[in-house]
């Protein structure tokens, strides 16, 4: 029997699988402007991300292969953040020391703009904090999703994949 | 135990005019719409009956009319769905404690003769299968008739708050909820004459016809004379075997998608799931979208069964997902209070000391689906086992007509798969069946034909690949 991936026994990706399984953009492209980086390692029947790209960035065979973006195509635009069923696509951007997360928010409450709120790791574990720097509601969002950027520690761009609003 | 704010869902809207109902002669808040065991979940009750040997506490366990847990004395009547049964105002509900009789003032009902309707294409039941089926057998130009016993169109896509996946065409990137509305729309659009409340309880052959009897809001004969028929009567939610698997608090997950997101009533405040199939990996999102802590999944496999990237949805929001774990009891009185789970080798056997307790108060099965074949069974369509597809199911050919000429059968009654390969065989069932009742154009059979290769195209990845191993044992032609 094959061995089962880390990531079907556990339910995350690991900065390694992803890399093996996925590839990460250069540090030039993610310095350029957002880039779209989807998480989705399995075999699925699925296809909206592919569909709704507007340079035909994202690259799939068949309607159930796994979605290979072209990083130089991608122009960073955020639909498939927006539309993918399985909230697995992300965006990054590195500026400075800093770096901007992309991503889907289908929780209460939705933060505003300039709040500050708790970033989560893959796992669900606290690992800092980051401030939203942009959020397209529900109603604006191709895919009824709302998705939210946030800027955090370039460290943890890799690490952050959801947020915590708190509030008093 | 009632919530309205939610990212996705709307409750206020769908609630309606405020009624009064009675529970044991105490007055319980109730909303027309919403189902009597709904109400009682709200109230805090969960204790609908007793079992009449051992008088073990039971509850609401599949909330979609499949199960005999929630039956109840309603103005008097004994044996009572109360997960399908709407409010009314002043409704007398008791506890089921004892063998259940006839109030001696009940009298048999006259006899008269059922209205009849008459139609090319009568459909049972109103999903996505059911749903598809009507709307395409009526584009073939079928007068068509469907009925289910649900009070509302939809299936279980109206408790789907998740997108679907597939391609954009076949609803991709829209909610369940949504597309039940979309469907239902277009039902409406079309003036297919629907039924709701109403159970089939025989399927007959009639002549060179079929006939369904129904029964429209426990009382009332309907008959539904029809060319052909498409059953398309969904699936039942599996039991697992555990000790005190039948107090209350232990539900099928279906049974907490309708209480919590077709109702705003939350089943509970922390939950154990058994299954990281989709139906678990989905359910625990849900309940995190509602605001219920889930204190982990367990699944005995040693992977999960489901998408990863609904594995990694809730991972990320810090539900632990215990792959090659099990159940082996609930406890509590006369609910459930805690769960102990253990470990398993890879010879399934519990691995010593590894117990752990959850103080929990609601366990939620995912466990899996077998499809509901009463209706085929009765009428004597040739039924064969074959686990790939979840049980006991009916042999089809490639157009989904069984072994009786006039009966298809469509979604998870067909096998247990998902909701858009439903639709997709609703689609290939509705226009066969008005093929087969010889109402359509033969120009139908491409339309037919594009849709079996659509499915076929879904089907094949991974995915895919342990139904089409079923289906080799029952598709004949």
């Amino acid at each position: 029997m094959n061995e089962i991936p880390h990531y079907l026994r556990e339910g995350y990706l690991t900065v390694e699988e992803l890399k093996k399984y996925i590839g990460l953009p250069s540090e030039e492209r993610l310095r350029q402007r957002p880039v779209a980086v989807p998480e989705c390692p399995q075999e699925i029947p699925c296809t909206p991300c592919k569909e709704v790209c507007p340079t035909n960035a994202v690259l799939m065979e068949h309607p159930n292969a796994v979605p290979i973006v072209d990083y130089e195509k991608c122009i960073g635009c955020s639909l498939c953040v927006q539309i993918c069923p399985g909230l697995a696509f992300f965006m990054v951007h590195y500026i400075g020391d800093k770096a901007r997360v992309t991503m889907p928010h289908e929780v209460l409450p939705v933060p505003e703009v300039g709040e500050e709120v708790i970033l989560l790791n893959r796992v669900g574990e606290e690992v800092g904090t980051g401030k939203v720097v942009t959020v397209i509601p529900r109603e604006k969002s191709k895919g009824d999703t709302p998705i939210i950027t946030v800027e955090m520690p370039i460290e943890l761009a890799w690490e952050v994949r959801a947020v915590k609003v708190v509030r008093e | 135990m009632r919530f309205t704010e939610h990212p996705i869902l709307d409750f206020e809207r769908v609630r309606g005019r405020e009624v009064t109902i009675y529970f044991e002669g105490k007055p319980i808040k109730a909303y027309e719409g919403e189902t009597i065991a709904t109400a009682l979940h709200a109230a805090g009750i969960r204790i609908f009956q007793h079992s009449t040997k051992k008088h073990r506490p039971r509850g609401l366990f599949c909330a979609i009319g499949k199960c005999s847990s929630c039956l109840m004395k309603v103005n008097g009547i004994p044996n009572v769905r109360t997960c399908i049964t709407l409010v009314e105002e002043g409704m007398q509900i008791e506890r089921q404690d004892e063998k259940p009789v006839l109030p001696k003032t009940s009298k048999p009902p006259k006899w008269k003769e059922p209205p009849r309707i008459e139609a090319d294409v009568v459909v049972i039941g109103g999903g996505p299968a059911g749903m598809m089926a009507a709307i395409n057998a009526s584009d073939a130009g079928a007068k068509v008739v469907l009925l289910d016993e649900n009070p509302m169109l939809g299936g279980q896509l109206v408790k789907q708050t998740h997108k679907f996946f597939g391609k954009r065409e076949q609803f991709a990137g829209v909610r369940g909820i949504k597309i039940a509305e979309i469907l239902s729309e277009e039902l409406k659009k079309r003036d297919i004459e629907v039924f709701l409340e109403t159970s089939a309880i025989m399927l007959l052959q009639d002549g060179d016809e079929k006939l369904v009897v129904g029964v429209r809001k426990n009382k009332e004969l309907v008959e539904f004379k029809g060319k052909t028929v498409v059953v398309a009567t969904g699936a039942m939610e599996r039991m697992i075997p555990f000790e005190n698997n039948d107090l209350p608090g232990v539900y099928g997950a279906g049974a907490i998608q309708t209480l919590m997101n077709t109702y705003g009533v939350k089943p509970g405040d922390r939950v154990l799931i058994v299954g990281a199939g989709n139906v678990g990996l989905i359910l625990a999102y849900q309940l995190y979208q509602a605001g219920v802590k889930v204190e982990a999944i367990v699944e005995a496999m040693p992977k999960i069964g489901g998408y990863f990237v609904h594995a990694a949805k809730v991972r990320r929001l810090g539900i632990p997902i215990l792959t090659r774990h099990t159940i082996l009891r609930a406890e509590g009185k006369e609910k459930v209070e805690r769960a102990v789970v253990a470990q398993l080798d890879e010879n399934w056997n519990v691995v010593p000391g590894s117990e752990k307790v959850f103080e929990v108060d609601v366990i939620a099965l995912a466990v899996g689906l077998r499809p509901s074949i009463e209706l085929l069974h009765q009428i004597g369509c040739q039924i064969k086992y074959v686990p790939e597809l979840g049980g006991h199911v009916v042999i089809r050919d490639s157009r989904m007509e069984t072994t009786i000429k006039g009966i298809f059968v469509a979604g998870d009654s067909a096998e247990i798969e998902e909701a858009t390969t439903a639709m997709l065989e609703g689609k290939i069932a509705g226009i066969s069946a008005a093929l087969a009742a010889g109402v359509a154009s033969p120009g139908w059979l491409k339309e037919v034909e594009k849709t079996q290769r659509e499915l076929e195209e879904f089907r094949s990845g991974p995915f895919g690949r342990k139904v089409l191993e079923g289906l080799k044992k029952v598709v004949v032609e």
